[in-house]
């Protein structure tokens, strides 16, 4: 495909054109598992709460998505007065984008991918440390009391969770040895446990996959860590300001950094595409895209589920959870890990 | 002129340019995010490279988390632009001669060493990538110094919060939180006993 691109452009064009294919691939399939994420959250979040949820579009309100898409770009985009102009259209740009980059380098299955990279796991990282200036700006920007506090509470919760996930992926590069997606997602399919779902890095990682949870959670933004867009206290938050599109641009951005949470959560500890069934069951035992897909799905149903489930917590508490429970714990489950490598327990050799 | 170099001229530009706007741009919150755009091009420079290790941990320990404080800290403080600008021009001849000090220092050092052309790429023979290498060199060859460094680090954290602390036990209020979570509904509440309907004295009549 791309050898036929480059015959009719050229080298250098056929190349980006091959490229700009490819992100039109990966894009179109993840906004439409956005449209229909923020769906299933209101109709599962409405069956929590015992009422019924968006059902009026469409039969069972599969129309939706489409419907909420067409009135946030008919509405109008106000700008407040004595707005920085620039920074305000640039801060939902710059969420979006970042939330975007980051699929470049997550992988689909072991021939399915964007790009394959030595270093993926810290361009994840790095990109997502950006993402924070989409919330910081957008709250700076609007020049509101309200959506300034929604910015700075964001800012410190993210720098804060950062660290704690940063350190628990420390423990799946110990494992692995390569911050290539790809080759730690073929490290769970090897070692003394192989073939099952005991050699994938959630066991032996335990802590440190129930740390990088909460802290996709946290790192989000979503409930119960949501207090940089409390309700009840800051009105909306960091997006007060915004209405339309731009408004719409922050819904995107949220929705697609859940589902990219939820595919490193896959693809780090839960085994990406290995199959959980021995290879022996026929087309249930092959490792394919679909059990990747399946897990990404389960993970995003328990966002919802989270949301329904628990009461938003307290600043202070967010931020001791944060440094003083979970750092101290990926601080020492790296040593005890280091131990365990080494020692003749290993079940990795 | 193929597409790696138009891409070096277009990110040394921006790199340039955005170092500019820092020190002229008059909002101090703008000044901050030209820096950040400096540093993202820098970091574009470094993977153009092959350094991708050093260009990604630029964006993440700088652009992730020291400017994100730093606009945080820009943000919060009321600049007073007028204050600042008072002693621009007294000020002035010592910063140019500072300026042109500098300047000769940094030509004198490049025009001495002939520039040499390392090759940070990873090496395709061994198909080693080049975070891999670093941690290698890092921690055997290098192992005293990153020690070191990593001690100066450490007393730097330690005296950051020695600073801050507040000895005078009034002011700090602490929680115990084992406390908060170990209550119960029996420590919050009480029930109490009362009938369902209070008979009506009648006085509204």
């Amino acid at each position: 495909m791309m050898d036929l691109l480059q015959q009719y452009l050229g080298h250098d064009l056929g190349y980006a054109v091959w490229y700009l294919i490819k992100a039109v691939i990966v894009i179109v399939p993840l906004t439409l598992v956005v449209a229909y994420v923020t769906l299933a959250e209101r109709r599962i979040l409405g069956f929590m709460h015992a009422r019924i949820g968006a059902n009026r579009v469409g039969p069972k309100g599969i129309w939706q998505p489409f419907a909420d898409l067409l009135k946030f770009v008919f509405k109008e985009i106000i700008i407040p007065a004595k707005a920085s102009k620039a920074v305000f259209f640039l801060a939902p740009a710059v969420i979006l984008i970042c939330a975007l980059a980051t699929w470049a380098v997550v992988p689909f299955s072991p021939e399915l991918y964007f790009t394959n990279v030595n270093a993926g796991v810290l361009y994840v990282t790095a990109i997502g440390s950006l993402g924070v200036y989409g919330i910081i700006l957008a709250g700076w920007a609007g020049n509101s009391k309200y959506s300034f506090l929604g910015g700075i509470r964001a800012t410190a919760q993210m720098i804060s969770y950062e660290l704690a996930m940063g350190f628990a992926l420390l423990g799946v590069i110990m494992i692995s040895g390569s911050l290539n997606f790809i080759d730690i997602v073929n490290s769970q399919s090897t070692g003394r446990l192989a073939g099952s779902i005991l050699s994938w890095n959630w066991i032996p990682l335990f802590p440190m996959f129930l740390i990088y949870l909460i802290s996709g959670v946290a790192e989000t933004n979503r409930a119960p860590f949501d207090v940089c867009e409390g309700e009840s206290e800051i009105v909306a938050g960091f997006h007060v300001e915004y209405s339309g599109t731009p408004f719409a641009l922050f819904m995107l951005a949220e929705y697609v950094s859940m589902v990219l949470v939820s595919a490193l959560t896959v693809i780090m500890f839960l085994g990406g595409w290995l199959s959980p069934f021995p290879q022996s069951w026929g087309i249930l035992g092959q490792h394919s895209m679909a059990w990747l897909v399946v897990k990404v799905l389960i993970l995003l149903f328990g966002f919802i589920w989270y949301r329904a489930t628990f009461p938003r917590y307290r600043y202070d508490q967010i931020m001791r959870l944060g440094w003083k429970v979970f750092l101290p714990i990926t601080l020492v489950w790296i040593f005890v890990l280091g131990a365990w490598m080494v020692s003749p327990l290993s079940i990795w050799q | 002129m193929d597409v790696t170099s138009v891409l070096f001229y277009v990110f040394s530009a921006i790199l340039l340019i955005s170092g500019l706007r820092v020190i002229t741009a008059k909002n101090p919150v703008h000044a901050a995010l030209f820096l950040v755009l400096a540093f993202v091009n820098a970091s574009c420079l470094w993977m153009m490279l092959g350094a991708e290790f050093l260009s990604l941990t630029l964006i993440l320990v700088y652009v992730g988390a020291v400017m994100v404080l730093f606009l945080f800290v820009v943000m919060m403080l009321d600049v007073d632009l007028e204050a600042i600008r008072k002693g621009f021009w007294k000020n002035f001849p010592m910063a140019l001669v500072l300026g042109v000090v500098v300047l000769i220092e940094m030509l004198l050092v490049v025009l001495k060493n002939p520039l040499v052309t390392m090759s940070a790429n990873s090496d395709p023979a061994t198909n080693i990538s080049n975070s891999n290498k670093l941690g290698w060199v890092l921690y055997t060859q290098y192992s005293y110094p990153v020690e070191l460094a990593s001690m100066v680090l450490l007393l730097g954290l330690v005296v950051a919060v020695a600073l801050t602390l507040r000895k005078s036990e009034k002011a700090a209020k602490y929680q115990n939180i084992s406390k908060q979570v170990a209550t119960d509904s029996k420590t919050r509440f009480t029930m109490i006993k009362m009938d369902a309907e209070v008979e009506d004295k009648g006085e509204a009549q």
